[in-house]
């Protein structure tokens, strides 16, 4: 029988692996990728609880949420990362210290 | 292990191992690719959990948005002529010893917390999700809507190529 421990585990290891490449690539396009790991993990959190709270549709209605967030997100982000690599012509994150004092 | 137990390992599994694809391939195009894998299988955990809209919002959003707009940035940020899409990483231990610290807190968290078990019998969800969005959830919905529209202005502005520059 499969139950809600088993979806946060699969949750905690999507989330870890996104954390994972949140800290250590280079790349803004792959630290986005990493981003919608972690809003993935975390909406299937919100998933698995709205199914064993006794059908509660709460957790589904805030996933929608984060869902419009992240598209929102990836949108403005992706922005960003094109006007810097126009300006800079790297996509590196820890290149772009145009702001370091 | 019956029907339910074997499909839950086979979209755990597959979401997991391209996840850890996602982060650990050192070419950026095969993480997009392997991320396509990994929304698949969030989808197949939300049919599993009883959320068809979810599941058909996640396809619909993720693979058809988020994953194209994400390989536009591949592209866009990368010389087509460039086969060579090598990212590098930085930090790599600390990040491995923060994460697998993260995983094990999360997990043992997970398992020895005594949480509600209360599953719910699964029926259409859309009906009620929909009520939910235009009674109780009304406001944090226009302002969802509002944001949404910001957003694509923002970006829109943001890349923009200024004349005076």
């Amino acid at each position: 029988m499969i139950s809600l421990q088993h979806y946060l585990v699969v949750s905690a290891a999507l989330f870890s692996l996104g954390i994972l490449g949140l800290l250590t690539r280079r790349n803004a396009v792959h630290v986005l990728m990493s981003i919608e790991l972690i809003l993935n993990a975390a909406n299937v959190n919100l998933v698995a609880f709205s199914r064993f709270s006794a059908g509660n549709l709460g957790g589904q209605v805030f996933a929608v949420f984060v869902i419009v967030v992240a598209a929102s997100e990836v949108a403005v982000a992706l922005a960003i990362v094109l006007t810097l690599y126009r300006l800079r012509r790297t996509p590196n994150l820890d290149e772009a210290d145009i702001l370091k004092g | 292990m019956n029907g339910e137990a074997v499909v839950f390992w086979v979209f755990s599994i597959v979401t997991v191992a391209s996840a850890a694809v996602v982060v650990l391939s050192r070419t950026l195009i095969y993480s997009a690719f392997a991320l396509l894998f990994t929304f698949f299988g969030v989808a197949g955990l939300y049919v599993l959990l009883g959320a068809d809209f979810l599941a058909a919002t996640q396809l619909l959003v993720y693979v058809g948005g988020i994953l194209v707009l994400l390989l536009f940035g591949v592209m866009l940020t990368h010389k087509i002529y460039d086969l060579d899409l090598r990212t590098e990483t930085a930090q790599f231990a600390p990040g491995l010893i923060v994460a697998v610290g993260l995983f094990v807190i999360l997990s043992a968290t997970a398992v020895r917390t005594r949480w509600m078990d209360l599953p719910r019998p699964p029926a259409p969800t859309t009906r009620e999700i929909g009520r939910l969005f235009l009674g109780q959830y009304l406001l944090p919905f226009e302002a969802a809507s509002v944001l949404l529209l910001v957003a694509l202005m923002g970006a829109a502005m943001i890349v923009r190529r200024r004349r005076d520059a």
